[in-house]
């Protein structure tokens, strides 16, 4: 097996693109690292991307916030200004694993595993993030809803990768919230999970909003009916209802050793519910 | 010179016993220098590893290892036939199956081969190349429908005596206790009470994985070093299968991450044996986290039905259960103590157990902590709780007008001694944690639970050495502070400073039979040897200074670290101290030592009342644990703060099994959650600090009133736990785990 830690974007790419058998990114490690000792992955090249100093920073573009695809859940949350900011995608990526995981873990990383329970991906779906995508051709920007198709499977081509996540300026009063059931306080995977923003205007009517659902299917969903039910309204006790509903209605979860059917459909509605208590909070300052 | 071997010394003359020093492990195990299983290694040596089965039952037809053993670095390929079968012993024949299919393979992740070889991936290459024809069959991995009409068979004609004539083939044994007439009893009660209760398996979750290095000479001569709560066990066991001598395989125990029961039998260590015999080099081998969960032994699952009646004033009239556990693929289960320990707290005119030990597709079930307990009281102080709750009567009351106490006749036979259940109730009762006020949401348990303890073969030396200091060598690994509590009981009765006094846990060459540190036994037996080896050293110190001074024996008496003059014929003499003596020693006599070898009775049962507070959230089923205290009688308290561990590790551990962890097999009869993250157990943010309230009734049959501990603290947490979410739900709870799923339906469906 080789081991490959370019230092620049371009040689990342050509490596990458240039690598005649089954080369895999490695940004954290905390999926791929686990699935080489598991014997899960037996790639021939593996290309660490950690040195690439561009894909290590957190910067502002355009009013929002630039997350190189090297930077850590841990780094994410001591950046004051991002948090601020950026609030549920942070809270999200400080419950991926444990507090040791958190110093290696990335939301490139969160995204590109595409497990339908990673905790970011709802998160960053619901503020509309963007996935910066590095290939032989050039880079792309694709939505983040658009870059997972299936478990362990994404939409990026041969030779490309995620370089960074592009988290885009939001209006005044908007606020963002992530909530995930585990059976546990800590150290799990989502049984559900749930992303969502929202913003108000001045008298407080919900002008806007995103919803999205993690591990209630193959895939995040970004669920429109949710997103309506708030739109319009004072998020009074009605639209949240509608909004529980909506959701349960959108969730296709399987049963496995995580929960049933009937729980997680179930579930899917509250923590909506809660998350949007929270988005609310938030947007109102 | 007056030491009688029975006298207990009051509790205020300790100086030692009963104080907090340091633990002598601390710092290396702080440091990373504690050397475990897996930090042994000998010069040459192979990694050794083992190709599992995939299928939860299937015949195995052949296998084939040509292509692995063809592989450049395989030194070393072993499957069953390399074992001479065992035909003396069913118990020793069902070990080496367990490390080595025969014939089936009876449970997902059943071990078929295994190789060694000069680097782990080419272990792993080589497990790839061993070829095995299975001719897969059906499996049963439930308690419940293994014993249905129909069900897959696992072993014909295993089923001992004690099993009826047409009962169904997987059941292995049948047992019952108790004394007076159920019916009778039942008659008499205002409120009879009927139900069936269901727990999950569950594992130790012990942190450090199974781990050994096995080395063999050509002369038959062998070492190993192990993780293991037994080395003596491990040698006599490993002897048994290689067709050793005993006494030319010497084990020596490493560090231990945890065994809690899990670690009283051995996996990997025949094998490694095997391994390191046909290759001629030293073997390593160290289980993966998914190999521990798989194929080592977790406790059973069970099925338990009751019937108990209760007057109107809390009094029980009669007390029936009726237990199924199955323990794996060979008979075993923890169901016989399980049937005697169900209604061991209480005093009950009419009282029954049957128990039924059920074999299933699934690990071989090994010791767990008070192993079958846990499940039987679970059933039992349910229901009481629900019997007490209908009646309008107080928990806590309705167990202490039922509680045994002295004279006692227990549900399994023996009366009982002095014993400490109704001091846990009465201290319960007058805590604050009892009238705390609770919210919406939330619900109060309490429990009892018994624990029987345990003696067993054990062997102490205490040498004495130049300088006055003094070692003791027992043979019982440390899992739960007893080389601390070795070190003060010899520092107490040698009344010299505990930091004087290191305990070394000596390997199989060195002490005599010593029986695995279960039972909640070492501090107890192993504690009892070494204050008699000590009372051995210090008879052998007066006679020396009785010599040196030139008068009788018995007028020279050991008091105070010192050897005195005593009586009025003894004459004038400074005293000797235990470091004079030694300095000296060489000129009147030799080296000194005590020693004491024995199989002590007398260990004394122990009880515990667990009381826990338990918030439900009504949307999502989810439990918090918001409030625990635990109360039990130790006996005496050697180290404090290594009791009140105990006693927030069982805690913890009832915790885990009650709430989120459980075997999850899917259809095909595979485990599903072989890992830490699937399989829950409590991580800290789970738990409030657990409060523990330690009560000393003496135990009459030690020296110094010690009764075991380790093991108790598990018994009662399941049933508090579900008495307490029962009432936060506002729905009785009887199955475990009550993950957040089960409880949301739970309330849903109410």
């Amino acid at each position: 097996m080789r081991y490959l830690a370019p230092t620049t974007l371009d040689d990342a790419i050509q490596l990458l693109s240039g690598d005649p058998g089954d080369c895999r990114v490695l940004a954290g490690g905390t999926d791929l690292l686990v699935r080489l000792r598991s014997g899960d992955a037996e790639p021939d090249s593996i290309l660490d991307i950690k040195r690439i100093e561009d894909l290590r920073q957190i910067t502002k573009e355009d009013g929002g916030w630039l997350i190189g695809a090297a930077v850590s859940s841990a780094e994410m949350n001591e950046h004051a200004e991002l948090k601020a900011a950026y609030p549920g995608v942070c809270e999200a990526a400080d419950l991926i694993g444990s507090t040791q995981i958190q110093g290696r873990c990335t939301l490139a990383g969160n995204l590109c595993n595409a497990s339908p329970a990673a905790d970011s991906v709802p998160a960053m779906v619901a503020v509309r993030a963007v996935a910066r995508v590095a290939g032989p051709n050039g880079t792309r920007d694709v939505a983040v809803e658009d870059i997972p198709t299936g478990p362990g499977k994404t939409s990026l081509e041969k030779g490309e990768f995620v370089a960074s996540i592009f988290l885009p300026a939001k209006p005044d009063r908007s606020g963002d919230a992530y909530l995930r059931f585990i059976p546990r306080t800590e150290m799990d995977i989502a049984v559900v999970g749930c992303g969502l923003s929202l913003t108000l205007d001045n008298d407080g009517t919900c002008t806007d909003a995103r919803v999205a659902l993690g591990a209630v299917g193959p895939k995040v969903m970004l669920v429109d009916a949710a997103a309506e039910a708030l739109i319009g309204t004072k998020l009074d006790d009605a639209a949240m209802q509608a909004l529980s509903k909506a959701c349960s209605d959108a969730a296709t979860p399987i049963a496995d050793k995580r929960g049933t059917v009937e729980f997680r459909t179930h579930v899917a509605g509250v923590l909506a519910r809660r998350a949007a208590a929270i988005a609310k909070t938030r947007a109102e300052g | 010179m007056a030491l009688d071997s029975k006298q207990v010394l009051d509790t205020q003359q300790f100086k030692i016993v009963g104080t907090r020093p340091l633990r002598p492990d601390g710092i290396d195990k702080v440091t990373g220098k504690a050397r475990f299983g897996a930090d042994i290694t000998a010069p040459g040596m192979l990694i050794g590893k083992v190709l599992r089965s995939p299928h939860a039952h299937a015949r195995i037809k052949s296998i084939d290892t040509s292509a692995a053993e063809a592989i450049e670095g395989v030194h070393a390929v072993v499957t069953r036939a390399d074992f001479a079968e065992i035909t003396d012993d069913d118990a020793t024949a069902d070990v080496l199956d367990n490390c080595m299919a025969g014939e089936k393979a009876l449970y997902d992740g059943h071990a078929v081969a295994a190789v060694a070889a000069s680097s782990g991936h080419i272990a792993k290459k080589a497990l790839k190349a061993i070829k095995i024809d299975y001719e897969v069959l059906d499996h049963v991995t439930d308690v419940d429908r293994a014993i249905a009409d129909g069900a897959p068979v696992l072993h014909e004609g295993r089923a001992d005596e004690s099993v009826p004539e047409g009962s169904s083939p997987n059941i292995m044994a049948r047992y019952e206790f108790g004394h007076g007439d159920i019916d009778a009893g039942l008659a008499q009660a205002d409120q009879v009470i009927e139900r069936s209760y269901r727990t999950e398996a569950t594992h130790q979750g012990y942190i450090e994985p199974h781990a050994c290095l096995a080395q063999m000479s050509q002369d038959g001569q062998a070492d190993l070093w192990c993780c293991t709560q037994g080395h003596y066990m491990v040698r006599n066991t490993c002897a048994a299968i290689l067709g050793l001598d005993q006494g030319q395989l010497r084990v020596t125990a490493s560090e231990i991450g945890g065994g809690f029961g899990g670690k009283t039998t051995v996996f990997l260590e025949p094998v490694a044996l095997m391994l390191a015999k046909k290759s001629s080099r030293p073997v390593k081998m160290v289980m993966t986290r998914s190999e521990v969960l798989r194929a080592t032994g977790p406790t059973a699952s069970s099925s338990v039905d009751i019937r108990i009646g209760m007057t109107k004033d809390g009094r029980i009239t009669a007390g029936f259960a009726e237990l199924r556990y199955q323990g794996g693929a060979y008979p075993g289960s923890p169901v016989e103590m399980g049937s005697m320990s169900a209604f061991a707290p209480y005093d009950l005119e009419n009282v029954k157990t049957v128990g039924w030990d059920v074999v299933t597709n699934r690990p071989k079930q090994a010791a767990y902590r008070a192993p079958g307990a846990p499940m039987a009281a679970f059933a039992v102080e349910s229901a009481i709780d629900e019997l007490a709750k209908g009646l309008g009567l107080d928990p806590l009351e309705v167990r202490l007008k039922n509680a045994a106490r002295e004279g006692t006749k227990a549900s399994y036979g023996p009366t009982y001694p002095a014993i400490g259940l109704e001091a846990t109730l009465r201290t319960a009762k007058d805590h604050p944690h009892w009238t705390a006020p609770l919210g919406p949401n939330q619900g109060r348990g309490v429990a009892c639970g018994f624990w029987f303890n345990f003696g067993g073969d054990t062997c102490v030396t205490l040498n004495i050495t130049p300088d006055g200091t003094v070692t003791v060598s027992e043979g019982n690994p440390d899992i739960g502070g007893s080389r601390a509590s070795m070190s003060m009981m010899a520092a107490e009765e040698l009344g010299i400073p505990y930091n004087k006094v290191r305990t070394i846990v000596a390997d199989t060459g060195s002490l005599g039979q010593n029986e695995v540190t279960d039972g909640s036994r070492v501090t107890f037996a192993v504690g009892l040897a070494t204050i008699e080896a000590a009372r051995a050293a210090k008879r052998e110190m007066c006679r020396r200074v009785a010599k040196v001074w030139g008068i009788d024996e018995d007028a020279v008496e050991w008091r105070d670290g010192a050897v005195h003059p005593t009586g009025h014929n003894a004459g004038s003499h400074d005293p000797m101290t235990l470091a004079e003596i030694a300095a000296i020693a060489s000129n009147t006599g030799g080296p000194i030592a005590g020693h004491h070898e024995a199989n002590p009775e007398g260990a004394g049962v122990s009880f515990a009342t667990h009381m826990v507070d338990t918030e439900v959230d009504p949307d999502t089923g989810a439990v918090k644990i918001l409030r625990y205290t635990v109360f039990q009688d130790a006996g005496k308290a050697v180290h404090p703060a290594y009791v009140e561990g105990q006693f927030q590790g069982g805690a913890t551990q009832g915790i885990g099994w009650a709430l989120n962890e459980e075997y999850i097999y899917g259809e095909d009869g595979t485990l599903q959650n072989a890992g830490f993250l699937d399989y829950r157990i409590p991580v800290a943010s789970d738990l409030p600090m657990i409060d523990t309230v330690i009560l000393e009734i003496p135990n009459p049959g030690h020296p110094y009133g010690v009764r075991g501990v380790g093991e108790t603290s598990i018994v009662p947490p399941l049933a508090a736990i579900a008495n307490a979410v029962s009432e936060a739900a506002g729905v009785r709870m009887t199955d475990l785990p009550m993950s957040p799923p089960k409880v949301l339906k739970a309330m849903q469906d109410k």
